[in-house]
This record gives C-alpha cells, sequence and structure tokens, in this order.
C-alpha cells in the first residue's frame, strides 16, 4: 500500500520592491505582479500565522481595514475565499473586480494617512521530508497530532492550489489509496481559510477521531 | 556546537516550536560540506556580531563548514561607513570624495587578505559590500542588509548600489526596505536568542537581586520601557501615557535606557526625562550600562505591561524580547514594531499619547486580558521570532540559491 509520507516546508520570502500608497495603485500593482505575489498575500496568510488568526484571511483585505481604515473594502477582500474550481489567475480578477466596485461607487480614493503602504512580495516554498512515513487511518491520525504545522500547510494550501492537485494531499490519499471517500470528503468540506494551522490540524484531528473509533 | 555556556543546537529543542530543530535538521541534509562564508566589519558588539556568534556554531553543528571574517579598517574608513549607515537611515551626510576613495581602498586591502573560497557567502552591511568584485565565479553570494533603508540619501545608496546589484541576491528586514533592484530582494527577520543572558529564564533570586540593586518596588503595576535615551523612543511620550493613565489606575513606570555618557543628544534627552518625571516617586529612571542584560530581563519578567511607543524604529527587537517574556506590548505604529505586534491579539499598536494611554488604562483594568495577550505574544514570538526559525530561513535561502 501506497504510504502517505509527510512533509513540511519553510517559506522563502522575496520582496518585489512594488508598493501601493492607495486603493487605486493596489488594483493596478494586483493586475501586474506575478501570480505567486497573489498567492503569497491570499495563502501564505496562513503560514505566518499559526495560532492566531487576524481579522481577515488575505493580506489585502486587512491591509484595506486596517492601513487605509476603509473597513467596507476590508470586508469585501474578506470574504473572497478560493477554492478548487478556482485558479490564481481567477483570484487576480475577482480581487480586481471587487477593488474596481468599490472604487466606482465612492468618490475619492481611500490611500493611507497614517498606515503603511501596502508591498508587494512572492514567495517560494521549500519542501522538507520531515516525516513520518504512516500506512494506516490510525498512524495517519497519530501523525497529524505531532507534524510541525508546516506539513498542514504543505499538504492542504499549496497542494491544492499552487500545486494544482485540485484536493488537499490528504484528501486524495484517504481517498485513493485507504478509499475512505467520506472522510476524505469531510476533510473537503471543513471552510480551511477560517481557521489558523492549528486550528485546522484540531478540525482535522476531531475528524480523524470520529473515524477511528467507529 | 559548543560555546563557554554549553549551548548546544539541541539545548533549543524544548523552547523552539515542535518540530523545529528537525525541521533544521533535514534542511541541512542536502547541504552537508557546503561551504559558508560571512563576512562583517566587528566581531564584538553590536546585534549582528551577537547574532553571527551563535548562528556560526549552529551552522556547523549541523554539518554546514561556516566561517566568519571580519574587515579591518582605518579611522577614516569607520568614519565614512557611520555616514553611509547615517545617510542610508536618511539623515542627510555630507561625504567628501577622500572618503568614498578611502571605502574603495579598505575593501580591496582586505579583499587581498581575506580567503574568499566558499560555496556561498554572505555580505553583512555596507562596509565590506565591496568585496562582491572579487567574488568567485561559481560562488552564489548575499548581501545582507540589517540597517533601515526605506528612505536613504540618493548619491550614497547609488553608490552602494552599484556593487549591491552584482550579489546574486539581498536580504533585508522588513519589506519597506526593499529597493528598485534588478537581484532578487529576500525577506528575513532578524531573531532574538532565548540562551542568551537577555532573554532565558531567570530565577527568583537573580530577579530580586536587581529590583534590590534598584530599589523597585512591586507594590503596584509596573509599566516598562526599555531602550536608549532617544527621541525617536519617545520617552517623553510615554511619561505623558503614564501620567493621563495615572489618573485612573494607580502604577509605576520605568524608564530603563541604555548609557548616555557618549552621546550628547542621548544626555540631552535624558535631562528633558528627569524633568518630565519631575517628583513623581513613582516613575524610575535607570540609566543602565550596555552589559546590562539580566537587568533587562529582570525588569522585563516583572513589568505588567512593556511599552516600546516609538515615533520611528528599524525592526525594533525589544517588542520580541518583551513578548518573549510572556508581555503584552504597547508599541507605536512603526517599522518593525507593525510586524511583531498584532492588534489585539498579542498588544497593541498606537499612534499618539493617548492611544497609549487608553490602552495602558485598559489593560490595568483587564487583568484576564493582559494573561492571555501575554500568552499568545509568546507563542508568537516562539513562532516567528526566535534565533531557531532564523536558523531555518538561512538554511532555506542557502539550499534555494545552491540548488539553482
Amino acid at each position: 500500500m501506497k504510504e502517505f509520507n509527510f512533509m513540511g516546508c519553510v517559506e522563502i520570502r522575496e520582496l518585489l520592491g512594488k508598493s501601493a500608497d492607495n486603493e487605486q495603485e493596489l488594483m493596478e500593482l494586483i493586475e501586474e505582479v506575478p501570480v505567486d505575489s497573489i498567492y503569497y498575500h491570499t495563502h501564505s496568510y496562513f503560514l505566518r500565522h499559526f495560532y492566531i488568526t487576524g481579522p481577515y484571511p488575505n493580506d489585502f483585505a486587512n491591509w484595506a481595514a486596517i492601513q487605509v481604515r476603509d473597513r467596507v473594502l476590508g470586508e469585501k477582500l474578506g470574504i473572497l475565499t478560493p477554492s478548487s474550481e478556482k485558479d490564481l489567475e481567477d483570484i487576480r480578477s475577482e480581487l480586481i473586480e471587487i477593488i474596481d466596485n468599490h472604487l466606482s461607487s465612492i468618490k475619492i480614493v481611500p490611500g493611507v494617512v497614517y498606515g503603511q503602504a501596502f508591498y508587494f512580495m512572492q514567495s517560494k516554498i521549500i519542501e522538507v521530508p520531515t516525516g513520518p512515513s504512516v500506512s494506516n487511518l490510525d498512524e495517519f491520525y497519530q501523525a497529524l497530532k505531532t507534524v510541525d504545522a508546516s506539513a498542514i500547510y504543505n499538504h492542504v494550501f499549496e497542494a491544492r492550489l499552487r500545486d494544482r492537485r485540485g484536493r488537499s494531499d490528504f484528501s486524495i490519499w484517504l481517498d485513493e489509496v485507504l478509499q475512505r471517500k467520506e472522510l476524505a470528503d469531510k476533510f473537503e468540506k471543513i471552510d480551511s481559510y477560517m481557521y489558523s494551522l492549528e486550528g485546522l490540524r484540531t478540525k482535522l484531528i476531531e475528524l480523524c477521531k470520529q473515524e477511528v473509533e467507529k | 556546537m559548543s560555546n563557554k555556556n554549553n549551548i548546544t543546537l539541541d539545548s533549543y529543542r524544548e523552547i523552539a516550536p515542535k518540530g523545529t530543530i528537525d525541521l533544521a535538521y533535514c534542511l541541512a541534509e542536502h547541504l552537508k560540506g557546503k561551504s559558508i562564508l560571512h563576512v562583517n566589519s566587528t566581531k564584538l558588539g553590536g546585534g549582528v556580531a551577537e547574532m553571527l556568534l551563535r548562528l556560526i556554531p549552529m551552522f556547523n553543528d549541523l554539518g554546514l563548514k561556516s566561517r566568519w571574517e571580519v574587515i579591518a579598517g582605518t579611522p577614516l574608513f569607520y568614519q565614512t561607513t557611520k555616514s553611509f549607515h547615517n545617510a542610508l537611515q536618511g539623515q542627510a551626510q555630507a561625504i567628501s570624495k577622500e572618503m568614498y576613495d578611502e571605502y574603495i581602498k579598505v575593501n580591496q586591502q582586505n579583499i587581498e587578505k581575506i580567503p574568499l573560497e566558499a560555496d556561498l557567502a554572505v555580505i553583512h552591511d555596507p562596509q565590506p559590500a565591496g568585496f562582491i568584485l572579487k567574488k568567485p565565479k561559481l560562488a552564489k553570494w548575499l548581501w545582507r542588509c540589517h540597517i533601515d533603508i526605506s528612505r536613504p540619501q540618493r548619491k550614497v545608496w547609488n553608490f552602494l548600489k552599484s556593487y549591491v546589484s552584482k550579489y546574486d541576491g539581498a536580504i533585508f528586514s522588513l519589506p519597506s526596505f526593499a529597493q528598485k533592484l534588478d537581484i532578487p530582494q529576500f525577506l528575513i527577520y532578524p531573531s532574538i536568542d532565548p540562551l542568551s543572558d537577555k532573554n532565558r529564564e531567570l530565577s527568583s533570586e537573580e530577579i530580586n537581586s536587581v529590583l534590590n540593586k534598584y530599589g523597585i518596588p512591586q507594590d503596584k503595576p509596573i509599566i516598562l520601557q526599555v531602550s536608549r535615551f532617544d527621541r525617536f523612543k519617545d520617552p517623553i511620550g510615554v511619561i505623558e501615557a503614564y501620567k493621563l493613565a495615572k489618573k485612573y489606575n494607580d502604577c509605576y513606570l520605568i524608564l530603563a535606557g541604555g548609557s548616555a555618557t557618549d552621546d550628547p543628544e542621548g544626555l540631552q534627552v535624558l535631562n528633558e526625562v528627569r524633568q518630565a518625571a519631575d517628583t513623581d516617586k513613582d516613575i524610575f529612571l535607570l540609566d543602565l550600562p550596555p552589559d546590562a542584560n539580566i537587568e533587562i530581563n529582570a525588569l522585563q519578567r516583572i513589568a505588567t505591561i512593556i511599552l516600546q511607543k516609538s515615533t520611528k524604529e528599524g525592526f525594533g527587537l525589544t517588542v520580541a524580547e518583551a513578548m518573549w517574556k510572556g508581555k503584552p506590548v504597547i508599541g507605536g505604529a512603526v517599522g518593525g514594531i507593525v510586524v511583531q505586534i498584532i492588534y489585539g491579539q498579542t498588544g497593541f499598536t498606537v499612534n499618539s499619547v493617548e492611544g497609549c494611554a487608553n490602552r495602558i488604562r485598559f489593560l490595568l483594568n483587564n487583568t484576564e486580558v493582559v494573561t492571555e495577550l501575554g500568552k499568545r505574544a509568546k507563542e508568537y514570538a516562539r513562532r516567528n521570532f526566535l534565533i531557531t526559525r532564523h536558523l531555518c530561513d538561512y538554511l532555506a535561502l542557502i539550499d534555494y540559491l545552491l540548488s539553482k
């Protein structure tokens, strides 16, 4: 039987040297930055906040709400939820549309007065074979409790979107190797963007526990 | 790795987040035997030397061949690089042609003396940036900038940029420090060492001895700011905020600053602070020597709330130090403080004296929030600002560059 090898990850953060002081500039730069930058600002957030979930689950929303103090745009961007049906270009288009619609509805362009500019970044993820390797549900359940939280990020967020596997590595393995489709579906139904990594780990463990104790 | 305190990489296992040391060993697996050279301008004193003193043995423990070289300069060279430092941080500086020539000459002399063979070199700060002219063809070289260059004086930056743009990459400490460069620019936050005297656990005897030494009572909540007596750290604003809060909540204020004896402006600020404190017996002004690490550690551990009310700041690692002691921090919303304080989660960022006073009052009246924020602050610091995270960031970047 094919084992599941847990892989942790480390993020290399790259600065693009581009920044926005107002929402118009933000929109224009979202149009031109590499797609890895869109990924960084909508996903790596989780890798940087293992324990704490901020007001919104992406950097654009938090910047609008906290630095520009435009709560309306913050709320609109905060609801943006990537899914397996969308690729990163879809997310980019959605971001642009939200900001464009928002700017069309107001007379002045909100910008930072006391806050900080938005600095565009992108990231490269280095996978690290931290292990362990597991071959059944019980081992998988035990491993989930102890692996580095970066492994949760790598197998859930990286797998789904940047590696274009559509589902998390966990769901694919549970479904295709262990033939536990029901559990795999439950994993996919978790609203991952609403948890910190540790919160997500707890949720995954809870679902595994229910299955193990069946 | 061993040093005078017998600290090894494995000593950090119980302190770093679960799995971090194993992650470092896994990351280093492909890098075993690779040679890494660090070059800076001083072996003793300053944050860079402190960091290298701990990081280099860690790299060697992991099987990399890491070495550290220090350049030798002339008084004019150091005067020049000090002026560079100030100019890059935005202060107007007059730098003569003779000074630029001295920079070039000293770099050339050092390049001839220092062996540069290594798979990868990290050149720290502007002083040895000129080493790039002798970069071996196959090696990868990084320029590590530890200073705030968000608003550099253009002439000096353009001079330095002619060297920096020849590197394989640059590393900055904050996103706002990034420049328009044609080379990749990476972000690595600085870190604190949880086993150093400034951050390690202290016994109650050690803490009491510091309290006795400075005559600090503990019968009221303590507000603390640790920083040089420097206008950008806003010590007067701290006193004003304390006075506003004290109208409603009794507390002590400790302002613990670095020695100001060699800094005329520092002495002037200290005198202004003394005047602002006036005859208030609940304010303690401590002019500490530069090596007062255990004293600072003890003060942070007995404080109820820690302030870093700066109006301009580089990274501001005193915030991470305070967070590591499990304290909520109220900090000015500038520089690296906003990266360290997650508003309402690990502390509060503020923009005014009034904002600072409000947050002091709120925390003094909500002790359960103080405990909760402090707990989160410690975990956030553990994950993001310890030297073990810094080590993993370096390993990942080295691996990435050497495998390109």
